[in-house]
């Protein structure tokens, strides 16, 4: 005797969140029967074995025909297959959209490729996200990727309407994609402290502010790629390191304003030709592609590091670059 | 030319691929009606094609118009190949077709294949003119109204019920014709649906000019089932009720008469004024009990859920002749009870044939209407298919149904009664062999709500000499009811309950009291029917769902020998499944079922029988005993055994009686006559002697103050029977079901509902199964259908699942198949408790001010219709193994997981509430959404809501078949997706014809065929409901929703609101 056939189909499609979130972390069906019995949600309703694994087959079934659809989210709303309350739809695509920090800090920065893709079974084996759900969120990657790349316009926003994200999570995918699209290099062991967030910031502040949407909404180009222009125009900051004048007017001008604000005033006193030869030198290559990709193993290396050398607080990093950005606009040739 | 339907496409969207090279679709549109077609120009590559299509035309006659359905299919061009079919939409344009229902169909419909399921959808419009007066084509009846609702539809009232309609139609099935070998499954299936859609079609357009002839404009409870005889053909056959209808509504008052009996049509004019402005106030006023938030049922005590029958009713005065004069003066159908000043004999004999049936497809009436209500009467008759040799002479069917419908006639008259309610009809095919089952209410009407010779009684006596006579009944010969005479008013909330019978002449043995209520007329100690729970009863506690569920195997044969061994079997099943419903009564200390429907299921190697009713205790009828063990021989069974079962027994009636509040107000025992003591007669009806049960005297039986049933042990089978009645876990805290349409108990709905179907399809693998273990398979698949709905509904309580209606089948030898629709509804925990203490107020009221003791010489009545030869011999048919011995835990422990649970779970609140709360704010990102939200209950009405409108009839026919069910995730993923894909449609349509939700729905078929080693699987589903548009009673801005959807609702809308 066996249960050869057994469905339900509500008028409202009938959803468990819970069992959304298993379906989306990749468990199978007699995995997440488990999980969910140690949840004690067949106390809930002296359910028994049998009745959550044909529950939860159910909604894995209703899952995987709205996976289709979920891959365009616009559709979900004016699909006629399922009747599905506005704000579970909004529930729905924010958890198939939602990620794995651990996950995408694997592939921050990386091509996504097949070649990608074929690593995702090393990634679940270091992240232990399973493999269905890396390749999810893979898939997800890849497929905003696609859409905004060739989009016109603010890029979170673009990302926002196509795929009725909320306004966090646009702006971790605009992340991911503008680092996909930059290729830059987040793999590194030095780099390995940063987390996606850390990143995310950094990819938030960089559209904002180097990309050619930055500067003009209504420029034709998008917010995916730095502005060239910019990135040139930088080169003209090596007068900083390379005139001795302006290099010693600049840090006199900085440590005048440091002094007596900060503990570690000595240090930075003492590192500023090194630092701000650094970062200048950072900020004159961008203009090669290579060298974008190492911007932030760059960064780490050679002004980072030296900081935590110095025993900097996060607030002197911050009142330090402070000074040094406005020091340098009183400089004359500047003005 | 009495018609010209226009048609434009609009566009599509979503199309599937069928562009490999392109990814893209050169997509375009036929649009066909009967022989013409009209074509789009094509969408060159686009998946969401703008056509914008001219109004395609057709001139057609309105004969046509009913039958055929518009055609509309979506093909990919293709420059050097045949264009490839996308798929197709049928458009059933019946609503268009009177004035009051929709004006135009116009939205999105989902493009379907039979092959593939939906690929996209596309968007049209529809619109009729006629010309002429419609009432002088004979051949059509445009303009009748069909309703799949057993009552009197809301918003409108009923001046007659003419009575029973019936008719068929039969072809051959497209998929046993020689063509069907030649031609793709594709092909085929479109055949099959357009033929089902074209009978549907034609069979009610037959029926309305039935309706037409009899006077009527409407046709309220209709019924319409397919036969899928295989080789021997098709046959889609359908019955309702006839009835005239008015409607209540200001707006469109003038134009509801258009197609009124000419006589009936001034009058309900004039009155409807008076009607419409009495109806809030009775309404408000008249209740003191319903306290809840407005429902249909809020009307409980005093006058019923249609609204058409309020008792302003002066107009229908000058309807017809005065013998059959419905004036009843407003508020008589509160207090003084309609006096019929004439006998039924002196009705004047029947003149119209179509009164030969006083049969009733509604299950529930307004007050009054219902006098007494006899017993189920039921007639079951085995057939053996043949081929219809000329399908436009269906007589043989006919001659079938004639057959059982005198037979259930005859088992009516038998009660004393002249009238059978709750009917309904049904077959189960197995190759050749066809059960054709019917079953209704014995009931004694009200005359005054009769049209004329719709009642025949005392007229000539059809004796049925069926081929099978499932139910054998002694009719008595003294079959006139002459002496009926209803002189003395029966009060409201017990009338129904008295016997309409002859006492000393009872059709069979059965247990009298004294009405608990009024103390005037006799009761039977327990009432089965098929209707309704009468809005006006009284009852004590809350109903619940009891089912009872049997399996007997049978040998394979063909043929005759096929046909005799079946119907041989089947009035021990019958006998059977009426044991066990009494039983589990009993358990659940409740003494009448409402809604009462068995289903026996034929297969090649065995037949399956499954009875659902819902159990309510009536406070007219006396107590229930208990139930008591007896063993046979003390030597059999240890006496602590039994004790033990005993005790299991009475604590379990304990629970039940708490779990289901039955607190029946306390009567004085001693004004009223005992209970008449005929223990021995109630021992045949149930396998019991009270000879042995001398050990068990010191027992307590405290739940029946009155004699206990009793029930023997005297060898493994009634062990067995036991243990199986005491399987039935009652549902979780929180949860009610009923099979009705009303919860007896609860009628305080709050807006959370949630329809569903489920299907659980069984594979035995073993093949030496014996009755007992297939049994208990079946029971346990029952059970755990309901299990899996408790803990999928879970979010919605407190919550009771209504009208469960569940379907058994035998697809193949070693598969049962369990198909279940229902809906959930959560209603307010704390009001219940407040109504039900009022109820119980109500009803001590009522039985203190007609305490009175009255003689009356006769009354008598029946629960059932039994098998007369009660010395049927269990041990002998059934070789029952006693393997099956494990005693199933007894959940006594239901009531007290407490209420921390269900409050914690009340916070998680429902999904649907809550979408609802949210939406407003959510809409952002979904600009421009467009779906309307449509519900589907199978009940009459939506809670909380009022119906303004309704829109026609909604009966669609699906095939979907795969030749890759493993691609489409197996026979589950098929049907799953099948099944979504046809609530799709539905919601489509009903969108399309401006409604917000479908009542009455019904999967009247889900026959699904699967070959796994072929990778193929077949379904086919057939659905109907009516189409509404509804506006919630509190809030009124949702008409404005309502009114953007629907065009011409723009004045009803205004008005109703």
């Amino acid at each position: 005797m066996s249960v050869e056939l057994d469905v339900f189909v509500g008028n409202t499609t009938i959803m468990d969140e819970e069992v959304y979130q298993l379906w989306l972390d990749g468990y199978t069906v007699n995995d997440a029967v488990k999980v969910r019995m140690e949840g004690g949600v067949m106390d809930e309703c002296e359910a028994s074995k049998d009745v959550l694994l044909s529950d939860t087959m159910d909604q894995y079934r209703t899952f995987q025909m709205c996976e289709r659809l979920l891959h365009s989210p616009a559709k979900l709303a004016n699909q006629l297959l399922f009747q599905i309350p506005p704000h579970r739809q909004i529930m729905l695509i924010e958890r198939y959209y939602a990620f794995d920090d651990t996950f995408v800090r694997e592939v921050l920065g990386k091509k996504l490729s097949k070649g990608t893709k074929k690593d995702l079974d090393d990634i679940s084996a270091k992240t232990s996200v399973t493999l269905k759900s890396c390749r999810r969120q893979f898939d997800n990657f890849k497929r905003v990727f696609k859409v905004v790349e060739e989009l016109k316009g603010p890029l979170v926003e673009n990302i926002r309407q196509h795929f009725l994200l909320s306004d966090k999570l646009a702006r971790d995918y605009a992340a991911i994609v503008f680092f996909a699209n930059n290729r830059f290099e987040t793999g590194k062991r030095k780099l390995q402290y940063l987390s996606f967030q850390d990143f995310a910031f950094c990819a938030g502040q960089l559209i904002s502010n180097w990309t050619v949407g930055a500067v003009d909404n209504m420029v034709e180009d998008m917010d995916v790629d730095l502005d060239k222009e910019f990135l040139q125009e930088l080169k003209e900051l090596k007068i900083l390191i390379t005139d001795k004048d302006l290099l010693d007017q600049h840090k006199s001008l900085v440590c005048t304003a440091l002094r007596g604000k900060t503990k570690v005033f000595i240090e930075m006193e003492g590192s500023f030709k090194n630092l701000s030869r650094g970062l200048i030198n950072i900020a004159a290559k961008l203009t090669n592609t290579k060298d974008v990709r190492d911007f932030f193993i760059d960064l780490v290396e050679k002004f980072i590091e030296p900081c935590r050398s110095d025993r900097w607080s996060a607030a002197d990093m911050k009142l330090y670059l402070t000074h040094y950005t406005n020091s340098a606009h009183i400089l004359d040739t500047f003005k | 030319m009495p018609g010209k339907l226009k048609a434009k496409i609009v566009a599509g969207r979503h199309l599937p691929v069928m562009d490999r090279a392109s990814d893209l679709t050169d997509a375009f549109v036929e649009v066909k009606f009967g022989n013409t077609t009209f074509k789009t120009d094509v969408c060159p590559k686009s998946l969401n094609p703008q056509w914008n299509s001219e109004w395609f035309k057709f001139e057609v006659d309105d004969e046509d118009l009913q039958d055929e359905p518009l055609q509309i299919t979506v093909l990919d061009h293709d420059t050097y190949s045949a264009n490839d079919a996308i798929g197709k939409v049928y458009i059933d344009i019946d609503p268009l077709l009177y004035s009051e229902a929709a004006s135009v169909i116009s939205g999105w419909f989902p493009i379907y294949d039979t092959i593939h399921g939906i690929r996209g959808e596309i968007n049209v419009i529809v619109k009729v003119e006629l010309f002429n007066d419609l009432n002088r084509f004979r051949q059509s009846s445009c303009g009748v109204k069909f309703f799949c609702t057993t009552c009197i539809p809301q918003c409108y009232r009923a001046t007659l019920v003419h009575g029973f309609v019936e008719e068929l139609v039969v072809n051959e099935d497209p998929e046993y014709q020689w063509i069907d070998r030649i031609r793709t499954p594709r092909a085929s299936n479109e055949a099959r649906q357009r033929l089902i859609s074209l009978m549907s079609g034609e069979l009610q357009r037959k029926i309305g000019l039935k309706v037409l002839e009899m006077g009527g404009n409407a046709v309220v409870g209709y019924l319409q089932c397919f036969d899928l005889e295989g080789e021997s053909g098709l046959v889609v056959r359908a019955i309702g009720t006839a009835c005239t209808l008015d409607k209540l509504s200001s707006g469109s008052a003038p134009n509801t008469n258009t197609h009124m009996h000419p006589n009936t049509a001034p009058a309900s004019n004039a009155c409807n004024s008076p009607s419409k402005d009495g109806k809030e106030p009775v309404f408000v006023e008249d209740l003191p009990s319903s306290s809840g938030p407005p429902t249909p049922f809020r009307a409980l005590p005093t006058s019923s859920s249609p609204p058409p029958f309020s008792p302003s009713k002066p107009c229908s005065r000058q309807s017809s002749s005065s013998d059959t004069d419905l004036s009843l003066t407003p508020k008589t159908g509160k207090n003084t009870w309609p006096r019929p000043s004439f006998p039924f004999s002196s009705l004047p004999s029947p003149t119209l044939h179509i009164g030969e049936f006083p049969f009733f497809t509604l299950t529930s009436f307004p007050p009054g209407f219902l006098l007494h209500v006899g017993g189920v009467v039921s007639a079951r008759s085995v057939k053996l298919l043949d081929r219809i040799h000329n399908p436009d002479e269906p007589e043989t069917r006919d001659a079938w149904w004639e057959e059982i419908r005198q037979e259930i006639k005859s088992h009516a008259r038998a009660l004393g009664c002249h009238a059978v309610v709750g009917y309904s009809e049904s077959t189960s095919i197995c190759e050749e062999v066809c059960i054709l089952s019917a079953s209704g209410t014995a009931a004694i009407l009200n005359p005054r709500y009769m049209r004329e010779g719709c009642l025949d009684i005392g007229c000539t006596d059809h004796r049925l000499v069926s081929f099978f006579l499932i139910v054998q009944l002694k009719v008595s010969d003294s079959l006139n009811v002459s002496h009926h005479v209803f002189e003395e008013p029966s009060p409201p909330n017990c009338g129904f309950c008295h016997i309409p019978y002859d006492e000393l002449n009872m059709p069979f043995p059965a247990q009298l009291t004294y009405c608990y209520h009024c103390r005037r007329q006799k009761v039977p100690d327990v009432l089965f029917t098929t209707i309704d729970l009468p809005s006006e009863a009284a009852v004590a506690g809350k109903g619940c769902l009891i089912q009872a569920r049997l399996c007997r195997l049978k040998k394979k044969a063909q043929g005759e020998a096929n046909a005799t061994a079946i119907s041989n079997l089947l009035p021990f099943m019958e006998y059977e499944l009426h044991t066990q419903l009494m039983n589990k009564l009993k358990l659940r200390s409740m003494n009448a079922l409402f809604g009462l429907h068995i289903q026996i299921s034929v297969g090649e190697n065995m037949l399956l029988g499954l009875a659902s009713a819902t159990g309510v205790y009536l406070t007219a009828l006396p107590a229930p005993g208990g139930i008591q063990i007896a063993g046979k021989t003390p030597g059999d069974l240890s006496s602590e055994h039994i004790s033990s079962i005993q005790k299991r027994i009475n604590d379990t009636i304990a629970v039940n009686k708490e779990l289901y509040q039955i607190n029946p107000p306390e009567l004085a025992e001693e004004g009223v006559g005992s209970p008449i003591p005929e223990p021995r007669h109630r021992s045949r009806l149930f396998r019991s002697h009270s000879e042995s049960s001398d050990e068990l005297s010191e027992l307590d039986l405290s739940h029946g103050k009155k004699d206990a049933f009793v029930l023997e042990i005297d060898d493994t089978d009634a062990v067995e029977d036991i243990h199986s009645l005491l399987i039935d876990a009652p549902p979780p805290t929180g949860f009610y079901s009923c099979n009705t349409e009303n919860m007896p108990g609860i009628s305080n709905w709050t807006s959370g509902v949630q329809m569903f179907t489920s299907v659980r399809v069984l594979r035995l693998s073993n093949a030496n199964l014996t009755n007992q273990g297939l049994n208990k398979i079946f029971t346990d698949l029952c059970e755990n259908l309901l299990k899996s709905f408790y803990f999928k509904l879970r979010s919605m309580i407190p919550c009771c699942l209504c009208h469960l209606n569940f379907t058994v089948a035998v697809p193949e030898e070693e598969l049962i198949q369990v198909t279940v629709t229902a809906v959930a509804m959560t209603y307010d925990k704390e009001q219940t408790q407040e109504k039900t203490m009022k109820e119980s107020f109500h009803v001590q009221f009522n039985t203190l001010s007609t305490h009175q003791s009255r003689k009356k010489k006769f009354k008598l009545y029946s629960l059932f219709i039994h098998p007369s030869s009660a010395s049927v011999d269990y041990g002998s048919f059934a070789d029952r193994c006693s393997t099956w011995l494990e005693l199933l835990r007894l959940k006594a422990h239901t009531i007290r997981r407490g209420s921390v649970k269900t409050i914690s779970s009340l916070e998680r609140c429902s999904p649907l509430q809550e979408g609802r709360s949210r939406s407003l704010r959510s809409s952002r990102s979904f600009g421009g959404s467009s779906v309307t939200v449509v519900k589907m209950t199978p009940l009459s009405f939506l809670p909380g809501t009022r119906i303004i409108k309704y829109l026609g009839i909604i009966n669609m026919f699906f095939i979907r078949e795969t030749t890759s069910l493993r691609e489409e995730g197996g026979v589950s993923g098929f049907l799953h997706s099948f099944i979504a894909e046809v609530f799709a449609m539905v919601r489509a349509h009903v969108a399309a014809l401006g409604g917000n939700a479908v009542v009455s729905y019904s999967m009247k078929e889900c026959v699904f065929m699967e070959n796994p080693n072929k990778n193929q699987a077949q379904c086919l589903i057939n659905v109907s409901g009516d189409a509404v548009i509804c506006i919630s009673e509190t809030d009124q801005e949702s008409s404005a929703s309502t009114a953007n959807t629907g065009q011409t609702g723009g004045s009803e809308t205004d008005g109703a609101t």
